[in-house]
């Protein structure tokens, strides 16, 4: 239960916003960090939190993309397949990781690591092709690149080939260019 | 190659810079805030944005101050600020850095904002995908409460400022300021009927103002040197300022370039971006994101301000300018768009919802060689009967790759329906076919 577990970081949220219903798409992202997706049971306590009916909060939940109704995989691969991306070689990459993983979009693999999803545009097409995995992104990706994250993933669970804050061109190039 | 003074990315252009609050000061943070609060009545805040003739950097390019003087004079209950961080026009990723790289220059913008419409909270609403730049903001204000420049009785002036930031969870129409607000208010992003506008009816009902990251950022600097000067750059008097252009494709330097608005396209392409990644010469340019339709060679020396842009048919828009070289296929690239947009459309008006999967149909089965010269007319007419007859532009928007390809490149459309017709490969679509 979120109440239970939460109470302290749910005053918090909800102290934000005059109005509670502010407050869903926090808690349903707290409910998908707590479980992985977004449960039935979540919605319904959730619900009972804000005041809402349970209705009012699927129909929410199911509008964005980010909330995750069914189990992914512990690592979420979403490689962005609009047309930024796909002019430097998005098609590619998905036809990688699918040779690699050995499954196609939409797909978990059957240790449960990896689901493979293909995304619209997330904002980082100077810097294509490109993923995010769970919270991070990764940017300017070749096929050695996507090796060696899905290797330390594997390993470690995370990435140091994930970007840091956000600059493109890197200042140097900036400095002359601008 | 010429060289322009960076206002935003100034500091983030310093060696070493991180974007700290100590450092922030250093570089002359929070002085226009300083100044101001307190000190200058809010109307002549919003007055100096008004004479400074800054446009709104999210797509609209609706001037700043005269959205902010719509708001009631003599409305005595709450008013909103909201920051529109939920960039996700394809193309564009300039937001993106000035949060992760300068929060706090977005910060001091948002405060002198607040204090110009009278608003005591208000909401950063940044795209969910944005995880760390959320935590780089999070943390940014927690820093500037410590520093009290945020929170109760800001630097001592009685003035309280509350900033906020909320999450959205993956939906591009969320970045329409209507849908924005139906969004922070829990309720799937549904664009509003307007009127009334966010001025008088926005976030809870209340008077509400939503400005995007990029523009936010220029009011400390517009502050600090005056109305005068920024209307001195750029092309004034109606594109004053800079403008953070993102360029993506097939460039040998994409990536964020600030630039005074009015330098051309073939400067911006040619010089700052480093030209074509390869010999491969241009094709196709999309200026302002993938609302804006495509432009071709031809309009090279067109200059990058709003007037400019809009008079050679297409709009300067989010400022993301995608560059595609020969050899692309401009119907393939067309379809890409299109299911951009056939996967964001929110699904409230019947010409959008139902519109956007005819086209995606169509247009996939023309790139799949089985099309009909027919089809060119069903495309046209689909897309005259979606723009203009939606709530919100989304409608425009999404018909300008079809449209302006088909302008440009009919003969790629004709070449692929030409194909399927020699190769007799026109059969009906199977039977519950899935798209």
């Amino acid at each position: 239960m979120l109440k239970e577990k939460h109470q302290a970081e749910i005053d918090d949220i909800l102290s934000r916003y005059p109005v509670k219903r502010s407050a869903l798409l926090p808690l349903l992202y707290m409910a998908q960090r707590e479980e992985g997706y977004v449960t039935e049971a979540a919605m319904q306590e959730i619900a009972g939190i804000l005041k809402l009916t349970p209705p009012q909060v699927y129909e929410t939940a199911t509008f964005y993309t980010m909330l995750n109704l069914k189990p992914v995989g512990k690592f979420h691969l979403q490689v962005c397949k609009s047309l930024m991306c796909a002019l430097v070689g998005s098609d590619t990459v998905i036809g990688w990781i699918g040779t690699k993983l050995g499954i196609k979009p939409g797909e978990t693999t059957p240790d449960k690591l990896f689901t493979l999803s293909i995304v619209e545009c997330l904002a980082a097409c100077g810097t294509g092709p490109m993923m995010q995995v769970n919270d991070d992104y990764y940017e300017r990706l070749t096929e050695d690149k996507l090796d060696r994250i899905l290797a330390d993933l594997r390993q470690t669970g995370t990435s140091s080939l994930k970007t840091g804050p956000f600059m493109w061109p890197e200042p140097a190039h900036a400095v002359k260019g601008a | 190659m010429k060289t322009y003074e960076p206002i935003l990315l100034k500091n983030m252009m310093q060696p070493g810079y991180a974007g700290s609050l100590p450092e922030y000061e250093r570089a002359g943070g929070y002085q226009a805030l300083r100044k101001m609060l307190g000190k200058v009545t809010p109307a002549e805040v919003t007055g100096v944005v008004m004479k400074s003739g800054l446009r709104g950097r999210g797509g609209a390019g609706f001037p700043t101050g005269v959205k902010w003087g719509f708001l009631p004079k003599d409305y005595q209950g709450p008013r909103y600020l909201c920051c529109n961080a939920d960039e996700s026009e394809p193309g564009t990723f300039k937001d993106r850095q000035l949060i992760e790289r300068d929060p706090h220059q977005l910060l001091e913008g948002m405060l002198l904002a607040c204090y110009a419409i009278g608003a005591a909270s208000s909401y950063i609403y940044i795209r969910g995908e944005f995880v760390l730049g959320a935590k780089i903001l999070e943390a940014a204000i927690k820093e500037a409460r410590a520093a009290g420049y945020v929170g109760k009785n800001i630097l001592g002036t009685g003035v309280s400022i509350d900033i906020w930031v909320h999450r959205g969870a993956g939906a591009y129409i969320c970045g329409e300021e209507t849908a924005l607000l139906e969004s922070l208010e829990g309720k799937r992003g549904l664009p509003r009927v307007k009127p009334p506008f966010p001025a008088t009816h926005g976030l809870y009902n209340k008077p509400t103002v939503v400005n995007n990251v990029e523009t936010l950022a220029n009011l400390p600097h517009i502050m600090n040197r005056g109305a005068e000067w920024f209307a001195s750059i750029g092309s004034p008097p109606k594109s004053t300022g800079t403008r953070v252009f993102c360029v993506s494709g097939h460039v040998a330097r994409p990536g964020n370039y600030e630039v005074p608005m009015g330098i051309t396209f073939r400067e911006l392409i040619y010089e700052l971006a480093g030209g074509m990644r390869s010999d491969k010469k241009l094709k196709a340019f999309i200026p302002g994101g993938a609302s804006a339709p495509f432009l071709t060679p031809d309009h090279l020396d067109v200059k990058l301000d709003f007037e400019s842009v809009a008079l050679a048919g297409s709009m300067l828009g989010s400022g993301g300018v995608t560059v595609m070289e020969e050899g692309t296929d401009m119907v393939w690239a067309a379809l890409r768009l299109m299911e951009f947009f056939y996967h964001e459309s929110c699904g409230k008006c019947s010409p959008c919802r139902e519109g956007s999967s005819w086209l995606v149909q169509i247009m996939r089965r023309i790139v799949n060689k089985r099309g009909q010269m027919a089809d060119l007319e069903t495309l046209t007419d689909l897309c005259k009967n979606i723009a203009g007859r939606t709530v919100c532009a989304f409608g425009d928007a999404e018909v300008s790759p079809i449209l302006s390809t088909l302008k440009h490149w009919r003969h790629e459309y004709v070449t692929l329906i030409h194909a399927a017709e020699a190769a007799n490969l026109i059969r009906p679509e199977p039977a519950g076919a899935k798209h």
